[in-house]
């Protein structure tokens, strides 16, 4: 069902193109505050450049994202992460030589103030803000499931808590809409099972989501809506009901229709 | 026995310095892998400017103590303020051009900085005006004199506030995780290129008191003083792995060590065919042999990291 009030995310008309070739194509799409929205389509269909370029590190080579009624245009990532957007890679991109509390802690980064100057005085400002980032950071790894691994490298966590510690990261940036590129990707169905979970609570949480994935089983159980991309362009947009029916994705998919 | 005693202690001081200088290095080295060839330039700028300083002071009552703390107060944010500006007109522009690039502008910033100050304070050897009352301490049959043990002991005290600032602090944690991977950590929030402006700043900060501890020790300071200091803080970076912090400090000490003792020993060992003004070469032996048998340093593991 598409959302009564005003979206909290809106992509107007967004193209990218790499020389000749056009990743995304006049993408427009609305998600809802605390919808989970589904990003689907083939490989190369452009989803992860719909990320870049929704979190800054692509620039659009037309058109816009909107948060909240605010354009997005021009801004670099570390600017969108501070307006509430916050990621995670599809490949695992954590500070792998840093801890794991470590690794939440930088993504209190745009939250935060202290300088360099308050850290040599050792102001009891910095030291509150200090002491405040390390709670929150373990709070926040207890809220994904790994607290007992704080003190472990990033690197030397298994693969399912490396999933759950760049989603503890995203969320310490204190995100209104987290982007999730393929969370599930690798994962066992009981491993799967639990992300479910801890996605709904998230949403449940006051985070809207918007995800790429391609578990379908995960996509049908757990978004509201889902749009399709093939080519760089957006083929279908609906419920996971109304999409999994539809010709141009059936076709998308399996490259004609069936007889 | 006695040489060697004293060797060491030489070395230990000479170590310090080196291990101040080459912080600069690995700390920029390891944000951005630039080799910033313009920072010893910005070692010889504060020495030169707190020995400017010193000298306008010199004919006032002040106690000398006062004198050494009002030379460093404009000398360290007059470095702070060079290196800043090297990185924003001279890097920044290049930061995504091939690494060449950035490598010979480095060069090219040096050669600048090397002939303004030739223009401001002249060819001639700007000497530590004499407001320190060396004192001489015995070591065990070697000598130490105050200077060298405030050399080392303020070294090492600075040395231990930048490992806590990198350990334990907002800005420490955004310098790390810019290193480990800039783009991620502009994606988690940090304005990455305010991480990496705090990082000239703060390695020029170094600079300057590594340049004021220099002129105090050897008494000198000349516009082309920063050449052979950070060839030879460059080496100790790569001696302790670059882009290590630890290990540009363990370089550092281990380098003004080997220099010392060579220097030291090398009449012996060549029957006084080469006398100790060949100190130099003990270093880029160093260098040579780091790089052919264990390029990534002592502690280095950078690139093993990655992989």
């Amino acid at each position: 069902m598409p959302p009564a009030e005003a979206p909290l995310l809106e992509a107007r008309g967004v193209s990218k193109r790499f020389g000749g070739l056009a990743a995304l194509a006049d993408v427009s799409l609305a998600i809802g505050r605390g919808e989970i929205y589904g990003l689907i389509g083939p490989n190369g269909a452009g989803k992860t450049t719909f990320f870049n370029c929704l979190t800054g590190l692509y620039q659009a080579t037309e058109g816009a994202f909107l948060l909240g009624g605010a354009r997005l245009a021009g801004l670099k990532p570390h600017a969108i992460v501070a307006r509430g957007i916050a990621r995670t890679f599809q490949n695992i991109r954590l500070f792998a030589n840093m801890t794991a509390l470590e690794n939440v802690m930088v993504g209190r980064h745009a939250r935060t103030r202290s300088g360099v100057l308050g850290a040599i005085l050792g102001t009891a400002a910095t030291r509150a803000e200090e002491r405040d980032t390390v709670e929150r950071a373990r709070a926040l790894l207890a809220y994904v499931g790994i607290e007992p691994r704080a003190h472990d490298l990033a690197k030397h966590l298994p693969y399912g808590d490396q999933r759950r510690l760049e989603i503890a990261r995203a969320l310490a940036t204190e995100p209104q809409l987290l982007a999730l590129d393929e969370p599930a990707a690798g994962m066992n169905a009981t491993e799967t099972a639990a992300l479910k979970a801890l996605l709904e609570r998230i949403r449940h949480d006051g985070v809207t989501l918007l995800l790429i994935e391609h578990d379908v089983a995960l996509v049908m159980g757990l978004c509201d809506r889902v749009a399709v991309l093939d080519y760089g362009r957006r083929i279908a947009e609906g419920t996971p009901a109304q999409v999994r029916t539809d010709p141009q994705v059936i076709t998308a998919y399996l490259g004609g229709a069936l007889p | 026995m006695d040489i060697f005693l004293q060797q060491l202690l030489n070395g230990l001081v000479l170590g310090s310095l080196y291990a101040l200088v080459a912080l600069g290095y690995t700390m920029v080295y390891g944000i951005l892998e630039l080799i910033n060839f313009a920072h010893g330039e910005v070692v010889m700028i504060g020495a030169m400017v707190a020995l400017t300083v010193l000298g306008v002071l010199a004919g006032t009552p002040l106690p000398p103590a006062a004198m050494l703390a009002i030379a460093a107060a404009v000398a360290i944010p007059a470095c702070m303020a060079t290196g800043f500006t090297i990185e924003r007109v001279a890097y920044r522009p290049l930061r995504r051009a091939p690494r060449l690039a950035p490598l010979i502008t480095a060069i090219g910033v040096s050669i600048v900085l090397q002939n303004v100050a030739m223009i401001v304070w002249g060819r001639q050897y700007v000497s530590f005006p004499p407001l320190i009352d060396v004192h001489i301490h015995e070591v065990a049959g070697a000598t130490i004199t105050n200077v060298q043990i405030a050399i080392v002991a303020l070294a090492a005290l600075i040395m231990a506030g930048l490992l806590l600032l990198v350990r334990r602090t907002r800005l420490g944690r955004a310098m790390r995780a810019t290193a480990q991977n800039r783009e991620v950590a502009e994606l988690m929030g940090v304005d990455v290129n305010r991480v990496i402006s705090a990082t000239f700043v703060i390695g020029s900060a170094l600079a300057a008191v590594a340049g004021m501890m220099v002129a105090a020790y050897y008494g000198l300071a000349h516009y082309a003083m920063g050449f052979m200091l950070g060839l030879k803080a460059f080496t100790a970076a790569v001696l302790g792995g670059i882009g290590n912090i630890p290990g540009a400090m363990l370089g550092g000490l281990l380098l003004g060590i080997i220099e010392s003792l060579g220097a030291g020993y090398i009449g012996d060992l060549t029957g006084g065919f080469l006398g100790s003004h060949y100190q130099d070469i003990f270093a880029f032996l160093v260098l040579i042999l780091v790089l052919v048998f264990r390029p990534s340093g002592l502690l280095g593991e950078r690139i093993a990291d990655r992989a």
